[in-house]
């Protein structure tokens, strides 16, 4: 299943290599990633492959929303197909 | 299939969910209760419990799993059943209020927040049942907690049923004398839709297979957002981005309701592509109209703006969607929407403006408070005028009046949670009593001769 995993932060040194270990350690693929600074705020945007993921996405979006709450990172992840549906035809 | 990932869509998609309120707001499983009939009550309760049990088991973990893996809000798990009138008419009680209870305690059971079909269709005449479940409304209604109830009064092919009207205006009294909260689940319907999942007035029509899966989207916030951006812009332009809005809310309604249809194993019935306010500031269909130019909704141009809106949600709905049902349009619910209850305070809102405007929205007068002396005669006058408009239209009306009992125009009723709150609304005093006496039926409208 692919997902798409958004992070917001304020600006910071380390977010990405922080984030992009977290998901190594769990098994997953980053397939495309993007950063953007929107003002002094922090927006990190990757396609994700879970298929290799052992947890559940419950569990995968719990750890996740933890582990930013750490480093003050709002991290969220969510099926890719709702942005699909919504922007393509 | 593939998916190029574009940071900007994404973004938007983000910023609609957590800063303009787009949520999918909600879920309702139709489910026919015909096959519960019995002479017993008893045993027809019974049947009742059990087949809700076992059919909406999953629905709302299930409902609860999309939401939280596609990040989208999913505000209300419902229910919608087999009008009452008809899954008891074979009972020998005079009173239905244990058939709400039993809908009541399975509601709770399965986790939705409401049921509707506690309801009648006596749009034409009314059966031995139809009647006892009107009289059962008040005590149903007050006596209960999710379950909701609606009268179909009126429909184009058949006329409006006045003697129902009449009924009505005095149910609704008796209904806010026990409890004015009762009266903001109780819908009096004309033209009424089967397949609508907006409580309250939801119920399982007779033409809908045995179980399925309707789904109502919203999204005031996201059109009003949208509509910042076009300030002073001609209505071509107007129309055309609240048309690209409505078809990104209805894209995210429609794969919400085939993901639910497909994992609980229900067909999926039809999306309803609605504008649904929420008290919440930001989320106010109100303040779209407001955007458009009007300084405040309730002024000239309020039904002009109303009729464009209504009109460019449902087409640019239509395309993301396979089936588009229910009611599908703009809702103006008094008490839940923020721009309304201010528009009603300072003046610029009436009773007459909110008349004509449901001529040309989805709805009719909604979750309206009125003086709480306000004679059942009144109530009747009201919504003879909402059920001449929905006939006449060939569309759906529906009113949800709330007589709050002991307050007077200026002072507000709470009703708390999405009901939000509405402040009393001044009415006309000249009398209907002699009109709403007469009784019998308003004959069906002409649909022909249209040269």
């Amino acid at each position: 299943m692919k997902a798409i995993v958004s992070v917001f932060a304020k600006d910071s040194k380390g977010i990405t290599a922080y984030v992009t270990s977290l998901l190594a350690q769990r098994d997953i693929n980053i397939v495309d990633i993007s950063q953007t600074l929107m003002q002094e705020y922090f927006a990190m945007i990757m396609l994700v492959d879970l298929a290799d993921c052992p947890l559940s996405f419950d569990q995968l979006a719990q750890e996740l929303r933890d582990k930013g709450a750490e480093r003050a990172l709002d991290i969220h992840i969510q099926r890719q197909d709702i942005f699909e549906a919504m922007h393509r035809i | 299939m593939s998916y190029l990932m574009n940071s900007s869509e994404i973004l938007q998609t983000i910023e609609m969910i957590d800063q303009q309120h787009l949520d999918v707001r909600t879920v309702t499983m139709g489910l026919s209760l015909l096959d519960c009939a019995d002479r017993d009550m008893q045993i027809c309760c019974q049947r009742i419990y059990e087949k809700i049990c076992r059919r909406a088991e999953k629905l709302v973990d299930t409902v609860s799993a999309i939401e939280r893996e596609f990040g989208i809000p999913i505000v209300n798990k419902r229910l919608s059943v087999s009008p009452i009138s008809l899954v008891a008419a074979s009972c020998r009680e005079d009173n239905y209020t244990p058939l709400a209870l039993t809908l009541d305690r399975a509601a709770k059971a399965v986790g939705v927040n409401f049921i509707g079909g506690f309801s009648s269709l006596a749009h034409k005449g009314f059966t031995d049942s139809d009647l006892r479940l009107i009289h059962s409304l008040p005590q149903a209604l007050t006596e209960t907690d999710l379950v909701c109830g609606s009268v179909n009064v009126a429909s184009t092919r058949a006329g409006i049923n006045m003697d129902a009207v009449a009924l009505m205006g005095r149910i609704l009294r008796q209904t806010a004398e026990r409890d004015p909260m009762g009266c903001a689940k109780l819908v009096v319907f004309a033209n009424a839709v089967e397949d609508n999942p907006f409580m309250a007035g939801a119920f399982h029509g007779i033409g809908e297979p045995e179980c399925v899966i309707n789904v109502g989207v919203s999204g005031p916030g996201v059109v009003a957002q949208a509509l910042k951006a076009c300030q002073a812009q001609p209505f071509d332009v107007v129309a055309e981005t609240i048309k690209r809005t409505a078809f990104k809310i209805t894209r995210m309604g429609q794969l919400v309701a085939q993901e639910a249809s497909r994992r609980l194993d229900v067909p999926f019935g039809v999306v309803d592509l609605s504008l649904a306010p929420t008290p919440a500031v930001g989320d106010s269909v109100a303040e779209i109209l407001e955007i458009m130019g009007l300084e405040q909704c309730g002024t000239h141009g309020t039904t002009a703006a109303l009729a464009l809106l209504n009109d460019a949600v449902k087409k640019g709905g239509v395309m993301a969607s396979s089936h588009v049902g229910g009611l599908s349009g703009a809702f103006i619910p008094v008490s839940e929407d923020a721009g309304m209850i201010a528009a009603v305070e300072s003046g610029s809102l009436s009773i007459d403006k909110l008349e004509a405007m449901t001529c040309v929205c989805s709805v009719g007068l909604d979750m309206i408070a009125v003086p709480g002396d306000t004679s059942a005669e009144t109530l009747s006058a009201i919504l003879a005028d909402e059920a001449a408009i929905g006939v006449v239209n060939g569309k759906t009306t529906a009113v949800r009046l709330i007589p709050a009992i002991g307050k007077t125009v200026g002072q507000r009723i709470d009703f708390g949670g999405l009901l939000g709150s509405a402040p009393v609304i001044a009415l006309h005093p000249g009398s209907a009593a002699e009109f709403v006496a007469r009784g019998g039926r308003i004959p069906a409208p002409l649909h022909s001769l249209k040269n």
